[in-house]
């Protein structure tokens, strides 16, 4: 129900939210932030109170409760006194949530940003060895020619792999 | 929602065995920290023991909440006794030496995808929420540990050996992923939950495809030792909480 009578600062637009929240960077990956990861899904004035609706990463993501700790932090320093913060598990984060700019940043981090999410993993398929799966370009060279080294790199959301042309080691972004 | 008192309470054990499912086999993956055998893997094994930690937490939260008294996700992990747990056995299982560990995972995982694909289309809303998340990460966890099942078997033959040992302990623990009992049929009934039994033969064909590339076989005749979700469990489950609860007895309501 629309209140006729509300406040009239409350009714002012979210984008200068979504602004603030760009500038939060993402505790693991300092160099993107939680907006360019896809994580925050939804900012909305109620009457009494700004709505932050924010998807966890992986279920166990050690840096939630940092990444909500940060959000409260930027938001009460611009003068958001009443803040809720909604987590929302559906529908559940994808890496096609990173934004183009965020796959910049991760480019020029030296890390190469996800691959478009395959069917096959809706399925229980088997791949005995992952040859034939699409293979992420090397962020150094921009060669196709890259070998999976190890399907968990630094952190969860990574996967290790080495560059056969410019013999490089890089990480890869995985999609999910 | 408009649930009878008694649906309640299936649906709080139903969520409470899920939770259990993930918590212990988090707890036991723990016990690789520091100890696989290359650094990846170690790296590997504690992520997986994360996601099913995280996993665990979901569905713990949401079996205390529809609880009377309501109890948190601490309470249920922290202050139960072993009678009081319902995972099934296979997860308690010792994680023993590497190719132990690895067959275990791979019969889990390949049986929680599979569930949990079931569950991404319950009628309750906040279930297939969490089994849509939850399915994503067990995805990555079978291609890890069916590709280990596949390494661990064509490799040398003492990986092989001890693959096919693991195989063969492990199997006995196989019946309990895909019995019903009376929770099951209610939750079906309702269209909560999942027929583990209409599970089984996609299991199977996926299961014994994955051992033939790995030149294992699926061992022939099997007990099927159960009781796990009603609280009958091991010795071994005794020491695993002793370890995992000792710090929250000891010191009640510690903060970092
Ligand atoms: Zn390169």
């Amino acid at each position: 129900m629309v209140n006729p009578h509300q406040d009239a600062t409350q009714e002012q637009g979210t984008s200068g939210i979504w602004a603030l929240l760009a500038e939060i960077p993402d505790p693991e990956m300092p160099y993107i932030s939680i907006v360019d990861l896809g994580i925050v899904r939804e900012v909305r004035w109620q009457p009494d109170a700004l709505n932050v609706v924010l998807t966890p990463t992986y279920s166990g993501c050690p840096a939630r409760r940092e990444i909500e700790q940060s959000v409260r932090d930027a938001l009460h320093r611009n003068g958001i006194q009443t803040l809720c913060i909604e987590t929302r598990l559906h529908p559940a984060w994808t890496t096609e949530w990173v934004t183009a700019l965020g796959r910049e940043k991760m480019r020029a981090a030296g890390i190469a940003p996800p691959l478009a999410v395959l069917a096959e993993w809706q399925t229980l398929t088997f791949w005995p060895s992952s040859s034939d799966a699409p293979r992420p370009q090397c962020p150094h060279c921009g060669a196709a020619q890259t070998r999976l080294q190890n399907p968990c790199s630094g952190s969860r959301c990574k996967a290790l792999y080495h560059c056969d042309a410019c013999r490089n080691p890089f990480e890869y972004f995985k999609s999910f | 929602m408009n649930l009878s008192a008694s649906c309640d309470t299936s649906l709080s054990d139903y969520l409470l065995r899920l939770g259990d499912n993930a918590l212990i086999l988090s707890q036991q993956l723990c016990g690789w920290c520091g100890h696989a055998p290359t650094l990846e893997e170690d790296v590997a094994l504690s992520n997986i023991a994360l996601d099913l930690l995280g996993q665990a937490r979901l569905w713990l939260e949401y079996a205390g909440a529809s609880m009377v008294p309501v109890r948190d996700e601490d309470d249920l992990a922290y202050h139960r006794d072993a009678h009081q747990f319902t995972h099934v056995l296979l997860v308690e299982q010792p994680n023993g030496n590497f190719a132990d560990t690895q067959v275990r995972q791979f019969l889990f995982d390949s049986w929680h995808c599979l569930l949990l694909t079931e569950l991404s289309r319950s009628t309750e809303p906040r279930i297939s929420a969490i089994a849509i998340k939850a399915r994503k990460e067990a995805t990555y966890h079978l291609q890890h540990s069916s590709q280990w099942i596949v390494r661990l078997g064509d490799g040398t033959e003492r990986s092989h050996r001890y693959a096919q040992r693991a195989l063969e302990q492990c199997v006995d623990y196989v019946g309990e992923l895909f019995a019903m009992d009376a929770v099951d049929h209610e939750m079906v009934r309702l269209g909560i939950g999942a027929d583990l039994a209409a599970l089984r033969p996609q299991w199977q064909a996926y299961v014994e495809q994955v051992l033939a590339a790995g030149n294992l076989v699926y061992p022939a005749s099997a007990l099927s030792v159960q009781g796990g979700r009603h609280g009958q469990h091991s010795e071994l489950l005794v020491g695993l909480l002793m370890e995992m609860q000792h710090l929250a007895r000891s010191y009640p309501g510690a903060q970092w």
